[in-house]
């Protein structure tokens, strides 16, 4: 691969020497008998690093004396018995020292690790090509390699490319418009701050924030249960961004939001983070490990969302590549062994008075349906049953099974908790959610006769209605600390096998917490939040910049170890990691920045010199093309059709998909259906669809967006013929290009003007004449097919428009379809 | 411990091949280089040479979801006769994980009588007729053991080598370790009957791989393939009309821009046209003949399903279609066992034995690894939910020891590996775990799974987790 001779120069020439495999068992078995601490034979030791440097130069193999010494070149020849070290342990030895001898014990650091440093801004010959401190950072960089950067991008490239990258979504045609209208040197910038300031900020971020979160409308596991609260999470994801709330609080919200004193409704809305957890339900699951499973999950998701740590890693073991012990996870792991899982009342703005209004009554139907079906007497002796067959197991199989099913299967909250309190001790929430447990499910214990003659199928049904009759206020799922507990590293990962006690701790070669003996989470949140930290600002920083030029100056988000490539960069990262935490951790401040720099500005076309060598743009010499997300493809259309709700927030929609697709899933036995959106809903952003975990829309899946089991620091950018067969068929895209068809049939005039605004709507510009004449010929021959073929142009053009034949609108709804599948279409450029 | 510790192992080669990380092909190329093998691919799917010669190109699984009961199907015990309607002693039970019942449940003897089958004489149950009249074709494992005792989490077990989701399946890694031998078929096809299952699409994902190796669903209504006819309106001849126009336009933007990645957009236009062609040949069973098509079962109702899935599964491999996974659910008998068994195997047995002798007939089976099984067996003991009603007793979960069978493409049929005690509460001979079950598949495609490895989050993984070994015995 030619490419790779740039990399090569940056790479060192030879392997890196493993010290623990290569050279430490070398120097124990033939240096060490004398040079160790038993002995030290010409006070020579050769048992730390410290002392071996009397023999040996770091970075010079050939000025050190161990070299000379077990090479021959000088005498004495070491060892001075057995045999001869063989002429590929001296070369293990000699790449070892010219690679700086690292030494198990020794201080030499891992970049990601140290204290970020603010650079100074580097010298530059084109100082007029720069507009900031960015552009300094990398043409310095492409100075030294002598390749000079990209041109700007013409105008209209630019407007497109910064919408989608602020707002998810391209520009309209008025936009445009406006823009190449303003001819102030100001204009560029005054458009990034239209854009910054759209609602549509927040949802564009939002999405790769929840990817980070694992955001789901499932429960995951078998029955996948919908969660029809978890938007709630997510609307207070894009208020966040939108508000521009600075990502240190975001950060410690999200991570302890519940611990905070006197924490608000959004802030334990917030801490619903932790929530994004899967659940299972299945019958005789085991709570405890599942439990302990999502406290690993918790863990493992703040290091990688926020430390770019891969801390699972350690859970089994310590961590092969990374200084994390398995002792350092399970003390981070004790930040969330304790926590407990509660849901709260999370209203919206204007529920609270209708519901308080009309609350009395509906407790008193509520009520009264309870006594009308005889619920209280039944109720009393299923308790004392339930408790009884949990406490002695196996006397009676049936009321075994009814109580795996409380277990498992209670909606809204933790049946077994709620049941091990007296009565009078239950809250009204909790007792409500037993008694509906109750008598949804009274049947597992008694039988269905029995169960038939109680009325209480009815009842579930009267109480779900009445519920849904009357104001409800919004739920949230949030969570909570529970009793402080001890905790343990667990042997080889196994949720029973307790190991040694543990203090919770962060991993200890990062700086420690300033707390107590016995910290938070939520002194951990301030912790992760804190410029002290090396990782939270520069992973942010990071995350950033890979979602505008689609891949981070570390390349692998997820993973800041040492296994991580070093950034070609790593002076930018610092500048931005220290700008950004100056600047008050703001992200829109950070986008701004990235956005007004040449850098940024620069033409994505590819040059012939570069290709080969810098194939994939790592040195920043034109801007990358970069197909858009699932959701952004989706979007792009709706907007380009002027079909797209502008509905900032709220709940999980659900557009059209195919039938068959919902019923793949084991929970569909359940009751999980797919209730088709109707009006407005449908053309909501792709971030709102409802995300069932085992069964997802299936234009999600098939372009690239993650599956929400585990923190998802990137998505792929896959290119595959389902896509292609995704976007020609789907019903979805043919809605948004015939109501693309009328859009442009109603703004312009005669053929050029009619297929300028369709061009405009989806490509941000116009036809060449080239493309122009193709389309001219293709949409005559089209029509031509139209006018034979009536029942399809009716199928094609539900209407007539602009006075034309439906033959013609058919074929225009056509070209329509060719629009949105072209490249350029799903692309950034 | 100390940074320095674990100071990176930065080779050259790893940093190449991180740099290849974020394009399809590229990184495909580096990742196959460094198994050590061919460096030259076209795209992701195609095909690739194995580690080694392979005994198989293609898998069909017959996953059986929900865990078929191997006491009443292959295991025999005439023991737990002697024991029925009465509990173990505790001592016997102590160590089992279970999901419902206790472990102080009363035992049940099967109420299947099995007979011996075949030049090989193997014992199999009166529920399996079709099967039976191809036990020398057959390798029955009785000692598999897994340590999930929940569905979903057990799924998750035998299709990615890991209780907790997130991973690739095997047939991701199949598609991704090989590619596919098909020009115009996705090269991982899956088939569903009955109700769905626990892990759903966990089952088939692509996990942290790229999407492009996920299963693709075969659905039995509407669209075979999601998207794959023409919608309304759209004849044949528009639709070529629409696909010529948007290759001259993404060509004439390649031009432009000197994109390659515009060079494989165009490429998958191309192949998601000849998906349409030639999904409606696939689907048009009209050459088969009669005989064929009777002896799947295609037209009886109880066998309609499966006999039509299991058909589609010979022509898809006869296709090129490297992994085909047919799922059935559902096998979870907690409650009437008898009944449930005797209906789902009148369904699925006879289709099974045709595509066995079927594909031989053809002589796709030395070419083709065929699976049987589901992701964990059931209890000796009974699960009763209404004492009131004998005929609701069934059986719970039972990971400790259960069977499968596999055929075909290097194994040596006409045996059974492995043996559970008396009371079919553990495997006392030859223990194959899932893990070892995932190597041996891999092995018989040619691929050592302490090989096939993807990093992600700083990690290589594998299918086979951190264990597995080939089972030799079961090869041939």
């Amino acid at each position: 691969m030619a490419s790779l001779c740039l990399l090569a120069s940056l790479a060192a020439s030879a392997a890196p020497v493993d010290f623990s495999k290569q050279v430490e068992p070398l120097l124990k078995e033939r240096c060490q008998g004398c040079h160790g601490a038993a002995q030290q034979m010409g006070g020579l030791r050769l048992d730390s690093r410290d002392a071996a440097l009397h023999a040996i130069r770091p970075g010079s193999s050939g000025e050190s004396k161990l070299i000379h010494r077990v090479s021959g070149e000088k005498k004495p020849l070491m060892p001075p018995t057995g045999k001869r070290l063989s002429a590929e342990e001296v070369a293990v030895l000699r790449d070892w020292i010219d690679q700086g001898v690292r030494w198990a014990g020794s201080t030499t650091k891992h970049w990601a690790f140290e204290p970020v440093r603010r650079p100074s801004e580097p010298a530059v010959r084109r100082a007029d090509w720069t507009r900031g401190p960015i552009d300094k950072f990398v043409l310095a960089r492409l100075e030294k390699e002598n390749i000079a950067p990209s041109p700007e991008a013409d105008r209209r490239a630019l407007l497109r490319r910064a919408s989608l990258d602020i707002t998810g979504l391209p520009p309209t045609p008025e936009e445009m418009a406006a823009f190449l209208a303003d001819s102030t040197s100001k204009a560029y910038e005054r458009a990034v701050d239209r854009l910054l300031s759209s609602p549509r900020f927040g949802e564009r971020w939002a999405r790769p924030w929840l990817d980070r979160a694992r955001y789901a409308d499932s429960d995951g596991y078998e029955k996948d249960w919908m969660r029809p609260w978890a938007w709630r999470y997510r609307h207070w994801v894009i208020n966040a961004l939108n508000r521009d709330m600075p990502f240190d609080k975001f950060s410690v919200e999200q991570i302890a939001g519940d611990l905070l004193p006197s924490a608000t409704v959004e802030q334990r809305v917030a801490a619903g983070f932790h929530r994004n957890t899967l659940t299972n339900r299945e019958g005789g699951v085991d709570n405890k490990q599942f439990a302990f499973e999502n406290a690993v999950d918790r863990a493992v998701t703040v290091s990688a969302a926020w430390l770019g740590l891969t801390m699972g890693c350690a859970q089994c073991h310590d961590h092969k590549y990374d200084p994390i012990t398995q002792r350092d996870f399970y003390s981070m792991f004790a930040f969330f062994e304790a926590l407990e899982e509660t849901d709260i009342d999370a209203p919206m703005p204007g529920e609270i008075s209708p519901y308080l209004r009309k609350l009395d009554e509906y407790r008193a139907k509520r009520q009264a349906l309870l006594e009308e079906y005889k619920v209280a007497p039944l109720m009393e002796p299923w308790e004392k049953n339930m408790v009884q067959a949990a406490d002695d197991p196996g006397k009676r199989t049936d009321w075994d099974l009814a109580w795996a099913v409380l277990i498992t299967l209670t909606e809204r909250g933790d049946g077994e908790k709620i049941i091990r309190v007296p009565r009078e001790r239950r809250s009204g929430r909790d007792q409500d959610i037993l008694v509906d447990h109750f008598v949804k499910n009274y049947h597992f214990a008694v039988g269905p006769k029995p169960y038939e003659k109680t009325g209480f199928k009815e009842l579930d049904k009267k109480l779900r209605d009445l519920r849904d009759a009357y104001p409800r206020l919004t739920q949230s799922m949030s969570v909570a600390e529970g009793p402080a507990m001890k905790h343990h590293v667990r042997i080889r990962g196994d949720f029973r096998a307790n190991g040694a006690e543990v203090p919770r701790a962060i991993p200890a070669f990062l700086p420690k917490l300033n707390t107590g003996a016995n910290p938070t989470r939520l002194d951990l949140a301030k912790w992760v939040a804190s410029p002290a930290n090396p990782l939270t600002a520069r992973v942010t920083v990071n995350w950033v910049w890979q979602e505008i030029f689609g891949m981070g100056l570390v390349r692998t988000p997820e993973d800041f170890g040492t296994r991580a490539e070093a950034p070609l960069h790593p002076e930018l990262l610092d500048w931005l990691a220290s700008e950004f935490v100056a600047r008050g951790w703001s992200l829109k401040n950070l986008v701004r920045e990235i956005v007004a720099s040449s850098v940024y500005r620069q033409s994505s076309a590819a040059r012939a010199g570069l290709r080969d060598k810098d194939p994939l743009n790592l040195l920043l010499a034109r801007q990358s093309r970069v197909r858009l997300s699932a959701e952004g493809v989706r979007d792009a259309a709706l907007v380009a059709a002027g079909l797209l709700s502008e509905e900032v927030g709220g709940k999980s929609v659900y557009p059209p998909q195919p039938a068959g697709v919902t019923e793949l899933g084991y929970g569909n036995r359940w009751g999980n259906s797919w209730p088709e959106s109707q009006g407005r809903d449908r053309y909501k952003r792709g971030l709102y669809i409802h995300f069932q975990r085992s069964t997802p829309y299936p234009m999600l899946m098939n372009f690239d967006a993650p599956k929400a089991n585990t923190a998802a620091c990137k998505r792929e950018r896959s290119n595959t013929a389902l896509q292609a067969l995704n976007l020609l068929n789907d019903p979805v895209f043919l809605e948004a290009a015939e109501a693309l068809a009328y859009q442009a049939l109603g703004e312009g005039d005669g053929f050029d003007a009619r297929l300028d605004a369709a061009a405009l709507r989806v490509l941000s510009r116009v036809p060449n004449d080239r493309e122009r004449a193709r389309f001219r010929q293709y949409l005559d021959r089209q029509k031509a097919i139209f006018e034979n073929d009536a029942a399809a142009a009716k199928q094609l053009a539900s209407a007539e428009a602009a006075g034309m034949p439906r033959a013609e609108v058919a074929a225009w709804v056509a070209l329509c379809t060719v629009l949105l599948n072209l490249d350029e279409f799903v692309t950034k450029e | 411990m100390t940074p320095s510790d674990f100071l990176s192992i930065q080779s050259r080669r790893s940093f190449f091949r991180n740099c290849a990380g974020g394009i399809g092909t590229a990184a495909l190329a580096s990742l196959l280089e460094r198994e050590g093998r061919a460096a030259e691919v076209s795209s992701p799917l195609a095909s690739r040479k194995p580690h080694f010669a392979p005994r198989a190109k293609n898998v069909i699984f017959l996953f059986m979801e929900g865990a078929p009961s191997q006491m009443d199907l292959f295991d025999p015990k005439p023991e737990l006769k002697k024991w029925h309607g009465k509990p173990f002693d505790s001592e016997l039970t102590k160590d089992l994980r279970l999901a419902f019942i206790k472990p102080t449940a009363t035992v049940l003897g099967s109420p299947f009588q099995f007979a011996r089958h075949g030049q090989c004489g193997m014992e199999l149950s009166e529920v399996l007729p079709g099967l039976a009249t191809c036990a020398d074709d057959i390798c029955l494992v009785r000692s598999m053991h897994s340590e999930a005792f929940n569905h979903h989490p057990g799924q998750l077990l035998l299709f990615s080598g890991h209780v907790i989701g997130g991973r690739p399946s095997m047939g991701a890694w199949t598609t991704y370790g090989l590619g596919s031998e098909s020009a115009n078929l996705p090269g991982f096809v899956v088939l569903t009957s009955g109700v769905g299952t626990s892990a759903g699409s966990d089952n088939f994902t692509s996990g942290f791989l790229p999407s492009t190796y996920a299963g693709t669903v075969f659905r039995s209504s509407g669209d075979p393939i999601l998207y794959l006819s023409n919608p309304k309106g759209i004849s044949r001849e528009t639709q070529r009309l629409r696909l010529d126009l948007i290759g001259d336009l993404n060509r004439e933007h390649q031009e432009q821009t000197g994109d390659f990645e515009i060079a494989s957009r165009i490429h998958s236009y191309e192949l998601a046209y000849k998906m349409q062609m030639s999904g409606p040949e696939l689907l048009d069973f009209s050459k088969e003949k009669p005989a064929i098509l009777e002896s799947y079962g295609v037209n009886r109702e109880e066998t309609k399903a499966y006999g039509t899935n299991c058909l589609l599964a010979r022509r898809l491999v006869e296709r090129g279609v490297r992994f085909v996974m047919l799922m059935h659910a559902s096998w979870d008998h907690h409650s009437n066992l008898e009944g449930g068994l005797k209906k789902i195997t009148a369904a699925t047995d006879r289709p099974v034995a045709a595509l066995l002798k079927d594909l031989k007939q053809r002589g796709l089976l030395d070419d083709t690894l065929v699976v049987w099984g589901g992701e964990f067996g059931r209890t000796p003991m009974s699960e009763i939910r209404r004492p009131d009603d004998p005929t609701s007793i069934g059986r719970d979960h039972h990971p400790n020891g259960y069977a499968m069978w596999m055929a075909g493409g290097g194994i040596k049929g006409g045996q059974v590996i492995g043996r559970t005690d008396d009371l079919a509460l553990k495997v006392v001979e030859d223990r194959v775990h899932v893990h070892d079950l995932q190597a041996t598949i891999l092995h018989c495609l040619g691929m050592d799974h302490t090989r096939l490895t993807y990093r992600f989050q700083g990690r290589d993984f594998r299918l086979t987790d951190i264990s597995g070994e080939v089972v030799k015995k079961l090869l041939a």
